[in-house]
């Protein structure tokens, strides 16, 4: 156990923290965007994997990572495209909607693979950019500038969600639809354009999330996700719906991945406890909700189609 | 801020003519005329239903006439959507305000506008314009508190606020009295008369007739979707206005002869309750209602009104304090014993609490006995027996309804609320609670309510009425009881009883034991 506690191991468990966290952080900010407005999207999951599989085979075919990085977006902005029709447009039920959604990415992205693929080959991701001067700090350099450029965009998207939601005219849209859609409307803002708008921001992001999964692990095979899309669902809960607290509970929940993988490195879990130690992040992620949930109110119109009338 | 050019922009006429608004099944409005003119209030009267909502929806772009035409300044011009309304310079004060709590007071009023800094909110702009529009008309509220803070008079002028930022030069406000004090509603006609003295054209909705009377200039009356007159206030009284609405003569001030008051029935003492936010609800209750008498509750809405009923009703658990029905003890007794001791409820929300929307009227009227003799023997209905006694309610208390087995949800406002009266005084009670018995009822079927009421207070019930709408206290109670954040501020009798001093009582100044504030 004593091992454990070496600047190297510290550094290199922080540094994968930040990694861990980033597919988190690019699902769950989109999915904030989506819940603010008032529409649930369960069908992240499904969305991440179809661009973790668009990004992984690009990468296979071209090499070209930013093409890679594009075609996930593509594929995450039709997805949102379809998740908004059936939840704005249609009314569907979020809930059930969006788990359409989500066995509809699960089971397309697999047939992919499987028709176009069939042996997973390593692919190679972003490398590292190591930033001038702030990298070379001791320590905290390395833990925080030594990324790819896909860890970075995830992290300076928070400020950004933060103050788009906060200090533009588009957010104070976003921020009234998804709280009394009804009040927007008698104002002459479109409920249905707002939702439209943010379902497909979040569904490109998923995609991108997906993207950067795959890219960091270098690798796609069935159900690669597994399960981190309503990891990042639950995660938007825990920071009460604002992209600051979403990126803390990404970091708790990348964290305590990373520990569990830096024990069973070391050796310190047992080989037969190693699946009981993957259940941990969720664990927490669960009890962290708890105690969220009793803090927070969610936006009052979540879930609820808008409908004019009596 | 948007388009400060025309901000003086004062005048703004409007014709409605031969507008037709079809629904299934109803016309709502049926080739109603109406116009407005600057500098002017207009009344619009009628029944719930009688098609005042649809009109203004018409003309705010919410829903589109199906026939007719809308002139403005003697232009025909059409309005598709809200935008178009706001555009033309139409404000909407909305009866349920229509304001986001978890913004701010600023941010509510530039919602769905430019900014002139965008796509960045320019939010300091917006509060300075804000504090000029307060000014000018009377309007004090703080532009940086947040919504959910503010109180139910204070929302109002955000709403109002909204319309005049965006320049609206012609403002609907749909019942806009109906949840303010009588100072409110003083402070209200004071900005309507300064908004007028600008010259703005303003549209006022209502059913309280004096209220009508006091601030319109011209008054019109629909009824069942149709426009039958409009009348200068000066022609107008409350019986003529009345007749216009409902089409017969209607008895708006019941007979009330003496009666004896007998032992008290139902005694609420101390007692304390939560709220459905978690919040104190009530905060040490007394109450003593008498047989023979009415006790009225005045007060704002959210003051404790649902929640006294609840704890009575045994639907709501105590904190502290008891409650007593003719003598025995059942705070913590269930709903069906209190029953059984003679206490019946009218909850508030009938729809919810009152019927089973998807039951026949037949299985709504024996919701409380079916189970007993001789409805029930052995745990077996006696269907003849049911039937027989449904019919003889269905025809003692007017309730419309085609049938017996027709689902109460097919049924009016007014003739639900009768239904649920006949189940609760079948059985005689010897205490009543009536939560506000009468609310979003038609005048006829209103009129019919208190007679009911009157006819059971003379059969020596104990009546507890609550009630938000002062005409209804005033004509029924025998004294009144005013509520404020879960306090009885006092208590008075109904003869000595002046609106003044209740209005007072209802926004949280006691009264003074044994004084009366000076007149007026």
């Amino acid at each position: 156990m004593a091992e454990f506690f070496t600047t190297a191991i510290i550094v290199s468990t922080v540094a994968s923290t930040f990694r861990f966290a980033t597919s988190y952080l690019y699902a769950a900010i989109g999915e904030t965007f989506g819940q603010r407005s008032g529409v649930l999207n369960l069908g992240v999951d499904g969305i991440m994997l179809l661009g973790a599989f668009g990004a992984y085979y690009t990468v296979l075919k071209s090499g070209n990572l930013w093409l890679a990085l594009a075609v996930a977006a593509a594929i995450g902005m039709l997805m949102g495209l379809a998740m908004a029709y059936a939840s704005v447009t249609l009314q569907a039920e979020q809930g059930i909607s969006g788990i359409g959604f989500y066995l509809f990415g699960l089971g397309l992205s697999d047939l992919l693979f499987q028709k176009l693929v069939g042996t997973p080959l390593p692919i190679d991701g972003f490398p590292n950019l190591r930033i001038p001067l702030l990298a070379d700090i001791p320590i905290v350099g390395e833990m925080l500038f030594d990324h790819s450029i896909i860890v970075y965009g995830a992290f300076l998207l928070v400020p950004v969600a933060a103050f788009v939601l906060n200090r533009t005219t588009v957010g104070l849209n976003i921020r009234a639809v998804g709280e009394n859609p009804e009040a927007a409307d008698t104002l002459g803002v479109s409920v249905a354009k707002v939702r439209y708008f943010t379902v497909i921001l979040g569904s490109t992001l998923a995609g991108i999330g997906g993207a950067a999964l795959a890219t960091e692990l270098g690798i796609f095979q069935q159900n690669l996700t597994a399960g981190q899309g309503f990891i990042a669902v639950a995660l938007v809960y825990f920071g009460a719906w604002r992209p600051l607290g979403v990126m803390f509970g990404a970091l708790l929940y990348g964290f305590v991945a990373a520990v569990v993988l830096q024990l069973k490195t070391l050796g310190v879990i047992p080989l037969g406890a190693s699946d009981l130690a993957a259940m941990l992040p969720a664990l927490i992620t669960i009890l962290a909700l708890v105690v969220a949930v009793q803090r927070e109110r969610q936006p009052a119109a979540l879930t609820k189609p808008y409908e004019r009338g009596e | 801020m948007p388009r400060p050019e025309t901000a003086d922009r004062a005048g703004l006429d409007l014709e409605m003519r031969g507008i037709v608004k079809r629904f299934p099944g109803v016309v709502a409005n049926d080739h109603v005329d109406f116009d407005v003119h600057e500098g002017e209030i207009h009344t619009l009267l009628g029944e719930n239903g009688a098609g005042k909502s649809t009109l203004m929806k018409v003309l705010y772009g919410l829903y589109h006439p199906d026939e007719g035409e809308i002139l403005i300044n003697g232009h025909p011009t059409t309005i598709d959507s809200p935008r178009d309304a706001i555009n033309l310079g139409i404000g909407m004060i909305h009866q349920h305000f229509m304001l986001v709590p978890t913004l701010t007071v600023a941010e509510n009023v530039t919602l769905g506008l430019r900014s002139p800094r965008g796509p960045l909110l320019d939010l300091d702009s917006v509060s300075e314009r804000i504090e000029e529009l307060s000014a000018t008309y009377g309007l004090q509220v703080d532009p940086g508190a947040y919504v959910w803070q503010l109180s139910v008079g204070e929302q109002q002028r955000v709403e109002i606020l909204k319309a005049l930022y965006r320049n609206a030069t012609l403002l609907a406000l749909d019942e806009p009295t109906a949840v303010l004090t009588p100072q409110e509603v003083n402070e209200l006609f004071a900005t309507m008369r300064s908004m007028t003295a600008e010259g703005h054209a303003l549209i006022f909705i209502s059913h309280k007739l004096h209220e009508v009377l006091e601030i319109s200039d011209r008054i019109t009356v629909l009824r069942s979707g149709r426009n039958v007159g409009t009348i200068r206030a000066e022609e107008a009284s409350r019986e003529r206005l009345a007749r216009m609405m409902v089409g017969r003569e209607v008895i708006l001030e019941p007979e009330k002869p003496p009666v004896e008051v007998d032992g008290v029935r139902l005694m609420v003492k101390g007692v304390r309750a939560l709220s459905n936010r978690g919040t104190e609800g009530l905060r040490g209750v007394d109450l003593d209602v008498r047989g023979g008498e009415i006790l009225a509750v005045a007060g704002v809405s959210g003051n404790g009104q649902r929640e006294l009923a609840e704890i009575i009703a045994g639907l709501r658990p105590t904190t502290a304090g008891t409650v007593a029905i003719d003598g025995v003890d059942v705070t913590h007794a269930d709903p069906g014993r209190r029953r059984d001791l003679g206490l019946s409820y009218i909850p508030e929300e009938r729809m919810r609490d009152g019927a089973v929307r998807d039951f026949s009227v037949a299985e709504n009227l024996m919701l409380h006995q079916f189970d007993k003799p001789p409805y029930a023997r052995h745990g077996f209905l006696d269907f003849a027996e049911i039937r027989a006694h449904c019919d003889l309610l269905i025809r003692q208390f007017d309730v419309k309804t085609p049938n017996p087995e027709a689902p109460a949800k097919t049924l009016s406002g007014g003739n639900i609320q009768k239904m649920i009266l006949a189940r609760e005084l079948s059985t005689n009670p010897k205490v009543l609670v009536a939560a506000q018995p009468t609310r979003g009822v038609d005048i006829g079927a209103t009129e019919y309510i208190h007679r009911r009421l009157l006819d059971q207070r003379e059969a020596g019930t104990a009546t507890l009425l609550i009630s938000e709408d002062l005409d209804e206290i005033l004509a029924l109670a025998d004294r009144i009881a005013v509520i404020y954040e879960g306090e009885i501020m006092g208590v008075v009798d109904r003869a000595d009883a002046n609106i003044e001093q209740i209005g007072l009582m209802m926004a949280g100044i006691r009264e003074e034991a044994g004084s009366t504030p000076p007149a007026a």
